[in-house]
């Protein structure tokens, strides 16, 4: 299934969940759990160069699978990883960037909202709406 | 009736008038109002039951009036009599109580006495005003000053007064510390008639802003029936009162903001689950910026309302409640009231708020109508604001997703190619397709305009798409200068983009980038012919454009431009030969329609590298021909417009380059298409309309587009030449990873 969408925090803990469809969804969650060391390596990696906004993350192809993990991580260290379907490949670089630009948008929203404690799964109407309508558009 | 109302919501409640008693009275009411039977099931099923209308009759209310009373003094018995009381007692009972003048009611009570002001009951305007006073005042002497004066039929209010008001008089005290419910329910008591009274948000927001957090409440459950009639969503004023009121004592500028901490902390006291209260927020912050306007807050505070009344949350922020759109209107407050929204919000900031509440009670009426104006006012103010927020929320998104530029150069290639494609085949067959677009020009509306209905033949539609900048190309195809210009930017583009046509210059670039990057390769016969053909439009501008567009090179792209230019201009001296380009007839038409004077001029400069420009002068016949009759307009208007300016000087550029470009595009059938466009030009020559005021204009628009082409030439060119190595890089990155994949392909099964 194509696409997957996690949120998650710097402790590597998932705020956010979201997968279309909704099977095979603990090989994802695997998948986004290896993956996260790749994107913490990238972190560590930029060094100075914190402010990268985006981090195209094309690398880790599972040998069976054939599907591409995004990664992308916010000036304070939360991450959205993203597995879409290698064979999507309508999907390009500048899609991917402007999906995760939407879900950067909407996380800074939820974090506007004073009812919302960094750290709490993320239960937004607003957020599950745009993140499916995004992942409509990919399918 | 009224017996049969307090004993079907007394009876089946507590024995006061808690807050639900209140509601299901009231819901009785306007059941027993809407003539249908009493029964507790009505509550139940007529959910819609219009409010109690205390304007229709005051009679109603004042037996509301008279059953709260009487329930709130369990005297109901009492208040039996007063059921058909004479309005004007009401109305004078109202007043009298409103010399209660009961200072210590808070603002809101100002606020609900305009509030009925606003309300559509005139007739008791002061009646919830008065009544609130009555309510808060504790002193039940207060309460029977009033009834004093009506006749008999106040005395047995004042008798319930009293009894409401001293048995309000221990709950006030114990407003603040005892539990919200108990306020609440002895709010009820003393202000059940004027919340009867009102039956508006007013009236419930007089009583909540006395009783704070009661009267937060209470108000809170009318305003939403009230609001839940007709439109669930709409704010009635006395609502919208009452929420002003509540925005104050957060926030004393009406015009500034609640932070977020303020107001989870504010919200959070209607005991609504978190992620309730969340989504609220969600919906309400309409600007997203953390902080509630008044506006915004006035959504909130609905929502809460309308939430704790048991209506769900809509999935996204009404049009009712939305900041900008303040509404003003008399609510019809559903007569359920079942919920007992313990809406303990603020109760601390209710007292404060009291106080200076009360001293104003006293004021006037004028008074309270300045109030209510005032608030108008502001919500008009927060309501500009709101929208000039919202407008930023709204060009914020927009932001990112034009900052892509990427796609522009990626598609260029392919866009060119079909670009050209559509060149050989439509020569100014499009004129409104601006092949501007495909350069990606920053648009040079005017006169690009008039370049972008020649550019648009060169199969700009599809170039454009890559392109972002086409848009300026799209817009013009009409006009004789948009042939004009879709000429020079042809010639533009080829020329090195010294000379980009105005409008149409992008599009005419990029085909003749296109053309020198994939006509040449491709179609250079043809897209050259097109290019002869678009040069040939404007004669008069082009004589840079259309060199670069007849020669295939994009080198000469400018010069093409220019020769084609030339090239049709000199073209319709020619006289076309080849009879295949039926366009050119079109193209003779179109000249027709084109600048006369122009062309001729044109003609004469063209004439000179008419020779030159063979292979563009093809190009440009087979795209004059092609094109419609506008390009041959823009011909005509471009020599006209080369010839005012002066454009001599022009033909002998063109001239040099149509010799390059003739050169390279040897292979066309350069004869052909250049009698043709020849002939399309003489024919545009010929009948062109002189077009005198663009002669000047055109030139230095001309130049403008042109070198704008060529510059955005090159810029693309070094798009497509990095993009081309990123490719590669991708691609040797993808063989890798294939290698990489077929050494692991073992070991995945292990």
């Amino acid at each position: 299934s194509e696409p997957v969408s996690f949120v998650l925090p710097p402790q590597n803990y998932p705020l956010y969940i979201r997968s279309i469809p909704t099977e095979n969804e603990l090989k994802f969650h695997y998948t986004v759990h290896t993956s996260l060391d790749v994107v913490d390596e990238k972190i560590s990696a930029m060094g100075k160069a914190l402010v990268d906004q985006r981090e195209l993350y094309l690398g880790l192809l599972y040998p069976t699978e054939d599907y591409k993990v995004y990664g992308y991580v916010t000036n304070s260290k939360v991450k959205f990883v993203m597995v879409v379907d290698s064979s999507n490949t309508a999907l390009r670089d500048n899609e991917i960037r402007s999906m995760f630009r939407k879900l950067h948008n909407s996380y800074t929203d939820i974090m506007c909202n004073p009812f919302y404690n960094p750290g709490d799964r993320i239960q937004s109407r607003a957020f599950d709406n745009m993140v499916n309508s995004m992942m409509m558009q990919v399918c | 009736v009224l017996f049969q109302i307090m004993e079907l919501c007394g009876a089946t409640r507590l024995g006061y008038f808690g807050r639900s008693q209140f509601y299901i009275a009231l819901k009785l009411v306007a059941v027993a109002q809407s003539g249908l039977p009493l029964r507790v099931e009505s509550l139940n099923t007529v959910k819609d039951l219009p409010l109690p209308r205390f304007v229709v009759s005051k009679n109603e209310q004042e037996s509301r009036h008279t059953a709260l009373y009487s329930s709130d003094a369990d005297n109901p018995a009492s208040y039996s009599g007063v059921i058909p009381p004479p309005p004007g007692r009401i109305q004078v009972k109202k007043g009298s109580v409103s010399h209660d003048a009961v200072q210590q009611r808070t603002s809101a009570d100002q606020q609900e006495s305009t509030s009925p002001v606003v309300s559509p009951q005139q007739s008791p305007p002061t009646s919830p005003h008065t009544w609130r006073k009555h309510n808060r005042h504790p002193s039940g002497g207060n309460n029977e000053r009033p009834l004093a004066g009506p006749g008999p039929f106040w005395a047995p209010f004042s008798e319930a007064q009293p009894g409401s008001s001293t048995s309000s008089d221990p709950i006030w005290s114990g407003h603040s510390p005892p539990p919200h419910q108990e306020n609440w329910v002895s709010f009820a008591d003393t202000p059940p008639t004027s919340a009867l009274l009102a039956m508006h948000p007013a009236s419930v927001q007089d009583q909540t802003t006395v009783r704070t957090v009661a009267s937060a409440t209470t108000t809170n459950e009318i305003r939403r029936q009230s609001s839940s009639y007709d439109d669930p969503w709409k704010i009635t004023d006395e609502q919208r009162q009452y929420y002003v009121n509540q925005f104050k004592t957060i926030q004393p500028d009406l015009n500034g903001f609640i932070p977020g901490s303020a107001a989870k902390e504010f919200f959070t006291k209607s005991k609504l689950p978190i992620l309730e209260l969340s989504h609220i927020w969600e919906l309400s912050d309409f600007d997203k910026d953390g902080a509630l306007t008044l506006d915004e807050f006035c959504a909130a505070f609905h929502l809460v309302v309308a939430r704790k009344n048991g209506y769900d949350l809509p999935e996204k922020l009404p049009e009712s409640l939305m900041p900008k759109l303040i509404d003003l209107e008399d609510s019809t407050e559903v007569g359920e009231q079942t919920g007992e929204v313990g809406y303990s919000s603020s109760p601390a900031e209710a007292p404060p708020s009291k106080s200076p509440s009360m001293p104003s009670l006293n004021q006037t009426w004028p008074e309270l109508n300045q109030s209510s104006e005032q608030w108008e006012t502001f919500s008009e103010r927060s309501s500009s604001s709101q929208t000039l927020t919202q407008f930023d929320s709204n060009i914020a998104p927009a932001d990112p997703d034009t900052a892509i530029v990427h796609p522009v150069p990626i598609r260029m290639t392919p866009s060119k190619i079909h670009m050209q494609e559509m060149e050989l085949k439509r020569t100014g067959s499009d004129h409104a397709n601006p092949t501007s677009p495909l350069l990606v020009k920053p648009p040079d509306l005017p006169e690009e305009n008039k370049m972008s209905s020649s550019v648009k033949f060169t199969s700009g539609n599809t170039v454009t798409d890559g392109y972002s900048s086409s848009d300026s190309y799209t817009s013009d195809p009409e006009q004789i200068g948009s042939t004009v210009t879709r000429q020079r930017s042809h010639s533009g583009t080829s020329p090195d983009n010294t000379a980009p046509p105005p409008p149409p210059p992008r599009p005419q670039p990029s085909h003749s980038r296109s053309s020198s990057l994939d006509m040449n390769r491709s179609f250079s016969v043809t897209p050259g012919q097109q290019q002869a053909g678009v040069v040939a439009y404007p004669p008069a501008v082009p004589p840079r454009p259309q060199p670069s567009q007849g020669a295939g090179p994009h080198v000469h792209r400018p010069v093409d431009a220019e020769g084609l230019i030339a090239h049709t201009s000199t073209s319709p001296q020619q006289i076309p030969e080849q009879p295949n380009f039926a366009d050119f007839s079109q193209f003779e038409a179109f000249a027709v329609s084109g600048v006369k004077k122009e062309e001729e001029d044109e003609i004469e400069t063209h004439s000179e590298v008419l020779q030159v420009e063979k292979p563009s002068d093809s190009a440009s016949s087979l795209r004059a021909a092609k094109a419609d009759g506008r390009v041959e307009d823009k011909a005509p208007a471009n020599i006209p417009t080369s010839a005012g300016k002066g454009t001599t000087p022009l033909a002998p550029p063109p001239k040099p380059i149509r010799r390059r470009l003739k050169s390279e595009d040897e292979l066309r059938p350069e004869a052909e298409e250049h009698t043709q466009k020849t002939g399309v030009i003489a024919a545009v020559l010929a009948s062109q309309p002189s077009i005198p005021r663009s002669v000047g204009k055109d030139k230095k628009a001309i130049q403008a587009s042109i070198r704008r082409n060529k510059e955005t030439n090159t810029v693309l060119a070094r798009l497509n030449s990095e993009l081309q190595q990123q490719l590669k890089d991708v691609l040797e990155e993808r063989i890798s990873l294939e290698v990489q994949l077929e050494q692991l392909r073992p070991f995945s099964h292990l």
